[in-house]
């Protein structure tokens, strides 16, 4: 009886265990299916804000318009229907708010139930009109045309170069800027990062003496500890300021700042994973070069560089995947213009900061939802494609030994 | 025979080595240098706001005055939610991974996907919070869905710490109570998990101080703007230290007025990240020299 | 400048009352030995005995572990190595050292060999080529490498490993080539070209070798010393040790009795 408890517990144990250590594998699972449900909605979806109809005279030849061509003409920047395919007269354009010009609110009726009838008049009388108004005052026998938009296409996400997720008539979603912006501090981040962070790694691994390392180690591990909101108000009051001065900017709020901040975020993964890296050279390699009269220096960039190059590298892609990711200290630095940056001193905005700055405002299902959660998906896959890069390099080196 | 007769043939080589030294050393304690000043410039402007006013009231006046006691208090229910949940499912998933799982797929798999849990950034935890407990289970803006978002969050910290204080136990440990007619679960819980537990608890105190200090994950789950008064229940909303530091810093009421304000909260969180960390320290120490003992 | 004795002009290494200690530890215990030049001196005894530290002490390769710290005088060539002017980098040129594992450099075979005349500022390629020809050639390596020399150093066996690390040690033409039980991962055929090679290399090297393998002291070494618990018990000409020692502990030593 007590044998069989006793078999009964132990297996109850290992179950509960094996139910935990799938709980991550499951968790992983889940977000990549949450991530890709709500974000991949997004292209099923019209950009015009839902429930608004757009519609043309009968007449006009127009049958399709972009989002872009949507946006230009909504900006003034298209007047005329010749400059979308249509004929050489300048665009009407009609919001709902114009119709009390046109009608007196008798007209409209005290609950506005003429409306559809008035929009009738209205896009029958004027050949030249761009619609637009709300779905529920169509009318069944409307006598214009309406216009349908395509759905955002994967192109048009993946390469538009205009983020306005929330102007309507038709919201323009080209993560571009996003992407490059991200990229674009990143790669400042690791290019000010990496010199430090070897030069640090090299120094505690090779060169200094216990007691040095002893005050260097707590050093790297507080850094990594700091929370990243932190740093972020540090940039803010520190750093932005100090950029603004230096370079007489307007505001100091840029690529640079993000670049300077992240970088040092970055330096505890570099630092701590390319030491680790370097300690793996075998002593005897070491004492070896050592022995036939090479200097430790010598010994260092012939010797223990080339043995941990892999960790090195593995050191990099890490700390650049630390910094794609990071969030509060991006959005509280960079200035956030969804802009494509072509200098460090302008502001962008990254994908991380751009999830965290509108997630709030979007409403839940809507397409500006969906479009943050698509950019939680790029986000995944670029760390994905981080980790598996990271993978294969150290597989590649467990090969060569 | 050359090497000692003073002017010796290596010169260059010498210069080389002590001007690239030089130059290590130099970035190496620059290193220092930025963690010495973003320490000395939070602390020096963060200690003289910090008074039991501002530990113990609301704030006041639109955050530009009063104090940030519902800001800890919160934090501190997200922290303890969090490990409630991280530590169990975690130190069980390192141990289930280092002592039960044979090498195979199926172990190359949750490796994997531990790893990649690792490197997902905090932002898409919160994304997933927000669709999954906020949204999908219902549980609303609450104490309940952060500390969920943000144990996920801490879930791989802990499973990698546990994997390896595991793994650097010796199996001839194993093996010798194995001998003894032990069971496997004997064998782990009276050899092993003593054996590991000191590494286990300092990666635990580590993983605290990591989760009290994370922002992003816990924007749409749980934290509030603004909310001057105690949570009654997990499925109330708190405001949380990072949070708060992050609202008076960029889009408070009154920038200028707040900026105390910030200061001492971001003190607060340093102080936190110090504690966190000496205590971590302390303890590896404390535990060596009780080995050393034995 | 120390050149003046006719006696010490002998000797290639000579040690005055050499202590060593690892922290609190007292490893090598007042060591006083001299070995002369061109001849193969042999270290033995047990493991921990102190044979491979006092090794060490000759090219100073203790500097390199951060507590050890070391009294007493070494000379070699009749110079005090560890003098303030010396440096260790020459010193290290001077006298060669081959471990107890073949360790190569992830490199080519060629690289390896041509490490320690790079790194000691040759640039002369033809210089190079030429070194790196003959000292594979006395390390009885060229014929089996010759046609791959571009090839890694790993491709080779251990023992062709090993004869590589000879030959990257000839190299740089030190005085002294110091051998940390150079054969001991070898299997016995390869083990048998080394003890070869170091009868060969005698004429040109003074060779210190140490060595768990008694058989193997008596074969390649003219000079034996026995080491126990960081002593040396007994220093004498290997025939004469091996023979009739005059001390117990190197008779139990010899005759299997502990080790």
């Amino acid at each position: 009886m007590k044998r069989y408890f006793h078999n009964f517990g132990e297996r109850l144990i290992v179950g509960l265990l094996t139910l935990s250590g799938t709980v991550t594998s499951l968790t992983v699972l889940l977000i990549v299916f949450y991530l890709f449900k709500e974000g991949l909605g997004i292209f099923s979806m019209s950009p015009v804000e839902e429930g608004t109809a757009i519609a043309v005279n009968k007449q006009n030849p127009v049958k399709e318009l972009s989002a872009s061509q949507l946006k230009e003409i909504s900006d003034q920047n298209i007047t005329n229907w010749q400059q979308v395919g249509g004929p050489n007269a300048p665009i009407k354009l009609f919001r709902i708010d114009d119709i009390t010009e046109y009608y007196s609110e008798e007209e409209l009726g005290a609950d506005f139930e003429f409306v559809p009838q008035r929009i009738n008049e209205i896009v029958t009388k004027n050949p030249n009109i761009l619609a637009f108004f709300p779905e529920e005052f169509l009318a069944k026998d409307f006598p214009g045309r309406q216009i349908f938009l395509d759905n955002i296409s994967v192109a048009d996400f993946l390469g538009g170069r205009e983020w306005y997720p929330t102007i309507t008539p038709a919201v323009r979603m080209g993560v571009l800027p996003l992407i490059l912006g991200t990229l674009w501090v990143s790669f400042g981040a690791i290019l000010l990062a990496l010199p430090l962070g070897l030069a640090t790694a090299v120094y505690m691994a090779e060169i200094a003496d216990s007691r040095v390392r002893n005050i260097l180690k707590p050093v790297i591990e507080l850094l990594a500890g700091i929370p990243s909101v932190v740093y972020g108000f540090f940039g803010l009051v520190v750093v932005v300021p100090l950029i603004q001065d230096i370079f007489g900017l307007p505001v100091g709020e840029t690529a640079l700042a993000g670049s300077i901040i992240l970088g040092i975020m970055a330096l505890p993964t570099i630092i701590s994973v390319s030491e680790d890296a370097m300690r793996t050279t075998p002593r005897a390699m070491k004492e070896a070069s050592l022995a036939l009269g090479a200097s430790k220096w010598q010994t260092i960039y012939k010797v223990v560089i080339p043995y941990s190059i892999s960790g090195i590298s593995t050191a990099a892609i890490l700390g650049i995947g630390r910094a794609i990711g990071e969030t509060m200290a991006v959005l509280m630095v960079t200035g956030n213009a969804s802009v494509i940056p072509d200098s460090f001193l302008e502001p962008v905005r990254t994908i991380p900061a751009t999830i965290a700055a509108e997630l709030g405002e979007a409403p839940q299902g809507g397409i500006h939802y969906k479009a943050l959660f698509a950019l939680g998906c790029i986000l995944f896959l670029l760390t994905l494609i981080i980790n598996v890069t990271v993978d294969l390099v150290s597989a590649k080196k467990r090969e060569n030994r | 025979m050359s090497f000692h007769d003073g002017k010796s043939s290596n010169q260059s080589k010498r210069l080389a080595q002590s001007a690239a030294f030089t130059i290590f050393r130099g970035l190496s304690f620059s290193v220092v240098a930025i963690l010495f000043i973003i320490l000395a410039f939070i602390i020096i402007r963060g200690v003289s706001v910090i008074s039991w006013e501002f530990l113990t009231e609301m704030p006041r006046n639109g955050m530009t005055a009063g104090g940030i006691f519902p800001a800890i208090v919160g934090t501190f229910w997200l922290v303890v939610g969090s490990m409630l949940f991280a530590f169990p499912i975690g130190v069980m998933s390192g141990i289930y991974m280092n002592e039960y799982l044979k090498d195979g797929w199926l172990k190359r798999f949750i490796k994997l996907m531990t790893n990649n849990l690792a490197g997902v950034p905090s932002i898409v935890f919160g994304l997933f919070g927000m669709a999954l407990f906020v949204n999908r289970f219902g549980f609303g803006d609450s104490i309940l869905a952060g500390s969920l978002t943000l144990g996920l969050l801490a879930l791989p910290v802990v499973i990698r710490t546990t994997e390896e204080s595991l793994k650097a136990i010796d199996d001839s440990f194993r093996i010798g109570s194995l001998a003894l007619g032990a069971s496997k679960w004997q064998t782990t819980s009276r050899v092993v998990l003593p054996m590991a537990f000191p590494n286990i608890i300092t990666g635990l105190i580590l993983s605290i101080g990591r989760v009290s200090g994370e922002t992003a994950p816990i924007l749409f789950t749980v934290a509030a703007y603004f909310l001057p008064r105690l949570p009654d229940s997990i499925f109330d909303q708190v405001m949380a230290l990072p949070y708060h530091l992050y609202v008076i810093s960029t889009s408070g009421t009154d920038i200028e007025a707040s900026r105390k304000m910030a200061y001492g909260t971001a003190f607060i969180l340093i102080l936190i990240i110090l504690v966190v960390n000496l205590l971590a320290n302390w303890l590896r120490k404390y535990f060596a020299k009780r080995v050393k003992m034995h | 400048m120390y050149h003046t004795d006719s006696k010490e002009k002998e000797y290639s290494i000579q040690t005055k009352d050499v202590h060593l200690y690892y922290g609190d530890f007292h490893a090598l215990k007042g060591i006083s030995v001299a070995m002369r030049k061109n001849q193969v001196t042999a270290f033995i005894g047990p493991s921990g005995c102190g044979k491979s530290t006092f090794l060490r002490c000759f090219n100073r390769m203790n500097d390199l572990i951060d507590n050890a710290r070391i009294e007493g005088d070494i000379l070699v060539d009749g110079v005090d190595i560890y003098k303030t002017n010396i440096h260790v980098d020459d010193l290290r040129k001077h006298v060669g050292m081959v471990f107890q594992k073949p360790n190569p450099f992830p490199k080519s075979i060629f690289e390896n060999v041509a490490y320690g005349l790079r790194v000691n500022g040759t640039q002369n390629k033809n210089f190079i080529q030429e070194r790196v020809e003959r000292s594979l050639q006395q390390a009885a390596l060229w014929d089996e490498v010759k046609d791959k020399l571009k090839k890694s150093a790993f491709e080779l066996s251990g023992g062709q490993q090993q004869r590589l690390c000879i030959a990257r040690a000839l190299a740089i033409e030190p005085s002294v080539l110091l051998m940390d039980e150079p054969a001991s991962a070898l299997d016995p055929i390869s083990t048998a070209k080394i003890e070869e090679l170091i009868y060969g290399l005698k004429k040109d090297y003074t060779i210190v070798i140490v060595t768990h393998n008694m058989q193997q002291a008596g074969r390649v070494s003219d000079h034996t010393a026995f080491f126990f618990l960081g002593e040396l018990v007994e220093f004498a000409k290997t025939k004469t040790l091996f023979t009739s020692p005059r001390d117990q502990r190197t008779q139990n030593y010899i005759t299997g009795r502990f080790g």
